[in-house]
């Protein structure tokens, strides 16, 4: 997720309908690939992946008419690249009550770029259970994968150039729903 | 001998001068005296004063030659401007019999640098519990006149009395080291604020004060003269002022660094400020230095402690205690006293030569700069300021607590007895 | 955040704040099935440890290791390395060695600050205890305790120890407990009261941050926690006091005391306790009494102290929390 501060010239290419309406599908599309979500476990990456999560479960409820588990998944000391910058603040990691091993987990992020914090993810749970399945959901797919993963289910595909940057925002953290596409300061 | 004209030499800060220098003894003082034939020094306004005689120097010969010698300190008092340093007993053996006393004062008298008056321990191995053979030191060779048992203190009351009543036969004088032992157990430090942040034993201003109170009643009651080592808080010098009021045989010091510097400097945990007695507050310094300007403190002593650095270059618990400051004391001074205006040249010379010559009874120092005298002269340039470097001192030890300060002044000639000992800042 | 850890009194409110929040985090870690986390691989941090201290040196060690750090212990205790040179050659020693931490635990006050502060190493320095002077893991672990006993565990993050009161009993004097939790609990904005017979109360107190009172009885009621400092029975030999009697008489926190404290008081000790001097079986066994607690939030915040330190190019930059309101 690229955290830059939204660039005057940033220009939304999700609004908030179209972010609603992206995770109905994806919802959906969990059902369909997992036979009706029975064991189905979400776990959000924070910060807005958490928020996703929770969307996608209550959407998960309506159609399937059950709870679905929703938890969080920090990686921050997972991460690889911890030794370039100074530490960062812990995020919440919550597992819900049944724990994770069997169950059909779905990572929950924001934006799937470099792939990084995926495979950061994956290590933790290495060390949280043992999964029937892994599978990662994502709002938005900008490309540039550095490492061997994909998503699973994808709000939006967005070919990005490495000079642009992508934002997404929330109502729970940031007022407003919305994709901002906008471009990284020139270099000084 | 050869002869010397210092030329244009403020003498005691007043009009310029010039001195004349004939062998062993000044010969004239006065204006447009010419040369004939002399060497001429420029003064060119710097400031003349009488060899300075420190009451208080450890050399630490015999026993500690790793941090000092007789050779080292005389040459590091040159440096400094002194003529005369009486050197503290505390040496290994400890200077508490004849022969030790002899032994130093004739390294001193051979190298030549700096006269050196051993001063006799008070009792035997500085134990506090046997009286030294005082009366053989005084006879022998090095005439012994101050007696301490420096380091520590003479806390038994009836060795003290004894040992004031016994040197009156001789002229001696005891210098006391005022630390109540009991009650500077495990002390690191000044009790106070600062110890009682920094978790250091602290160290009482009390432990001091009550000795100090003690021997000059001592004192007063048997008829003798007792002198304090480095008084360093502000209720030693009430007392002492209180005991001069009475009339009783006082006389004091204090070092350099008890004029400068606070316990503020120990939250670096920076060995280089421990000394005893410890670094006090401000309160304590500004005392001190009004003291010294009333005459309530008679002397500048350095109290100058040589330590290797390995026994400074280490936590605070397991580190030596003391500074070195024959090289930097008229500088400290200097940026006290007399650049605060409280005490003139002539009162310098007088804190820093005449006195302290007189209760060490150093004869032919601390004397008037007229014809007819010792030429033991220090010549200062005053107008000087620079940062310390101890990379450059004399002294075998670095352990200044002002390395990288800027002071004031600069001693650039020392004279002892007509021979050049300083010249233009460096050692002959 | 500074980048070493020597004294509370270097901690902001936001580092500390930051650290309290990110011990909670650690603290969950010990609740999974696998007990360790990635974080510090390849980082060699070493225990140095001069005075004999089998509790901080293990907490520490259990810190390090959960954080999948390397572990070197030294203890070096007794005479042969008494002298002043060996802080520094042993340290230097280590350093040699490749250490990236030094976590260290010494009598002489200021010897943390020293190693720190002199060039002898570039590694980081953890104080874990310096002779009178600062204990600063101590304190923030005993702040971690009352911010998850009087406000929450969830309700804590973010939050400071303001307008908490808390009392502290006992040997101030010769206390790095007392000292650092002086300076932490100030910093974190709570009121903190001093109870001790005024022999062990240094001179120069009146300048801390806090109350003063030879009285326990009256602090009691007006205290949401009390913490009873270990007296050493040795004191009573040197005048501090005149028996161990008449000591807990006065200072001992025994069953009625605590009753009346405030019911959602607690009673805290650094441990080890002395039963029967400062605080009787009966206080010490209840559940009012976090001494427990208070070792297992010993690994969770020293797991965040060193993450903070260590985890990333330089100290963590410390800010509000703003995730997750």
């Amino acid at each position: 997720m690229d955290t830059h501060d939204t660039q005057s010239d940033a220009r939304p290419v999700l609004e908030g309908p179209d972010i609603a309406r992206v995770l109905t599908r994806i919802a959906h599309e969990i059902v369909e690939r997992a036979k009706g979500a029975d064991d189905v476990v979400l776990l959000g990456i924070p910060t807005r992946g958490v928020f996703l999560a929770r969307r996608i479960a209550d959407k998960l409820e309506q159609i399937t008419e059950r709870k679905v588990p929703c938890g969080s998944l920090d990686i921050t000391m997972y991460r690889d690249d911890l030794r370039m910058h100074p530490p960062r603040a812990l995020a919440r990691t919550e597992i819900p009550g049944d724990g994770l091993d069997g169950k059909l987990v779905v990572l929950v992020d924001d934006v799937l770029f470099s792939g990084r914090t995926i495979r950061a993810a994956l290590d933790a749970l290495n060390d949280l259970g043992r999964p029937r399945a892994v599978q990662l959901a994502v709002l938005v797919d900008r490309g540039h994968r550095e490492l061997p993963i994909r998503a699973d289910y994808v709000g939006k595909n967005l070919p990005t150039s490495l000079r642009e940057t992508v934002k997404v925002q929330l109502a729970e953290e940031d007022g407003r729903d919305t994709v901002l596409l906008g471009a990284k300061p020139a270099p000084q | 001998m050869s002869k010397i004209l210092i030329r244009g030499a403020k003498v005691l800060g007043g009009e310029p001068q010039d001195v004349l220098i004939d062998g062993g003894t000044i010969a004239a003082v006065g204006a447009g005296l010419s040369a004939g034939g002399a060497e001429v020094v420029e003064a060119d306004g710097k400031v003349l004063l009488p060899g300075l005689v420190d009451l208080h120097t450890h050399l630490r010969e015999p026993g500690r030659e790793d941090s000092e010698t007789v050779l080292t300190g005389t040459r590091a008092a040159a440096s400094g401007g002194y003529t005369t340093v009486f050197a503290m007993a505390n040496t290994f053996p400890v200077a508490d019999t004849a022969g030790v006393v002899e032994q130093v004062w004739r390294l001193g008298q051979e190298h030549g640098y700096c006269d050196v008056q051993p001063i006799g321990a008070v009792t035997v191995g500085l134990e506090g519990k046997k009286l030294a053979e005082l009366g053989a030191m005084h006879e022998s060779a090095a005439g012994v006149t101050v007696f301490s048992d420096d380091g520590k203190c003479v806390h038994d009351a009836v060795i003290m009395r004894r040992a004031l009543e016994y040197v009156k036969a001789f002229g001696g004088v005891v210098a006391q080291h005022a630390q109540e032992p009991r009650l500077t157990e495990g002390a690191e430090m000044n009790e106070g604020i600062v110890s009682a942040e920094l978790g250091l034993g602290g160290w009482p201003a009390v432990a001091e004060e009550s000795i100090i109170a003690r021997d000059v009643l001592l004192a007063d009651h048997v008829g003798s003269r007792v002198h304090i080592c480095h008084l360093s808080t502000a209720g030693s010098v009430e007392i002492v002022r209180w005991a001069k009021s009475r009339g009783i045989a006082v006389t004091a010091e204090v070092t350099p660094h008890h004029l400068l510097l606070t316990d503020e400097l120990v939250r670096t945990y920076n060995p280089v400020y421990k000394v005893n007695p410890p670094l006090r507050t401000e309160r304590d310094v500004m005392a001190l230095r009004e003291a010294l300007a009333d005459g309530t403190i008679d002397i500048v002593a350095t109290d100058h402690a040589p330590h290797p650095h390995e026994d400074k270059d280490c936590e605070w618990a397991a580190a030596a205690m003391g500074m070195v400051g024959l090289e930097t004391a008229l500088s400290v001074v200097q940026e006290t006293m007399v650049d605060t205006g409280l005490l003139d040249w002539a009162g310098v010379a007088d804190r820093m030569s005449v006195k302290p010559a007189q209760i060490g009874q150093a004869t032919g120092h601390g004397r008037p700069v007229s014809a007819g005298e010792p030429a033991n002269l220090t010549l200062v340039d005053t107008a000087y300021r620079g940062l310390v470097e101890p990379a450059g001192f004399a002294s075998r030890s670095r352990n200044t607590p002002y390395e990288g300060r800027e002071l004031p002044g600069r001693v650039t000639h020392t004279w002892l007895r007509g021979k050049a000992t300083l010249v233009d800042g460096k050692l002959t | 955040m500074q980048r070493h850890l020597i004294s509370a009194a270097d901690l902001t409110r936001d580092d500390a704040v930051l650290i309290l929040d990110t011990a909670e985090e650690m603290a969950r870690v010990a609740d999974r099935p696998i007990k360790k986390l990635p974080t510090l691989r390849g980082r060699t941090i070493v225990n140095l440890f001069f005075e004999d201290s089998t509790r901080t040196r293990i907490s520490f060690e259990a810190a390090e290791k959960r954080l999948s750090a390397d572990v070197i212990n030294f203890t070096a205790k007794g005479s042969s390395v008494s002298k002043g040179e060996s802080l520094k050659d042993t340290a230097q020693t280590l350093e040699a060695m490749g250490v990236d931490a030094v976590v260290i635990r010494h009598g002489a006050s200021g010897a943390p600050y020293r190693l720190a502060n002199s060039g002898w190493i570039d590694a980081v320095v953890v104080n874990a205890g310096d002779g009178t002077h600062q204990h600063p893991t101590q304190a923030l672990l005993d702040a971690f305790t009352m911010r998850r006993r009087l406000i929450g565990p969830d309700a804590g993050l973010g939050q400071d120890l303001d307008g908490k009161r808390i009392t502290l009993v006992g040997d101030v004097l010769h206390s790095r407990v007392a000292r650092s939790n002086v300076d932490l609990l100030h910093t974190l904005g709570a009121e903190v009261t001093l109870v001790a017979p005024p022999t062990l109360l240094p001179v120069g107190i009146e300048t801390w941050p806090c109350e003063v009172s030879y009285d326990l009885d009256s602090t009691l009621p007006k205290s949401d926690a009390v913490m009873m400092l270990r007296v050493q029975r040795e004191r009573m030999n040197a005048a501090f006091f005149p028996t161990e009697r008449e000591y807990s008489r006065r200072y001992g926190l025994d069953g009625d005391r605590m009753a009346r404290m405030p019911e959602h008081a607690i009673v805290m000790h650094p441990g080890p306790m002395v039963r029967g001097m400062e605080i009787t079986a009966e206080v010490a066994d209840s559940d009012r009494c976090t001494v427990v607690e208070q070792v297992a939030n010993g690994v969770s915040i020293r797991m965040a102290v060193l993450y903070l330190l260590l985890g990333g190019n330089e100290p963590a930059v410390t800010h509000p929390r703003t995730e997750e309101k």
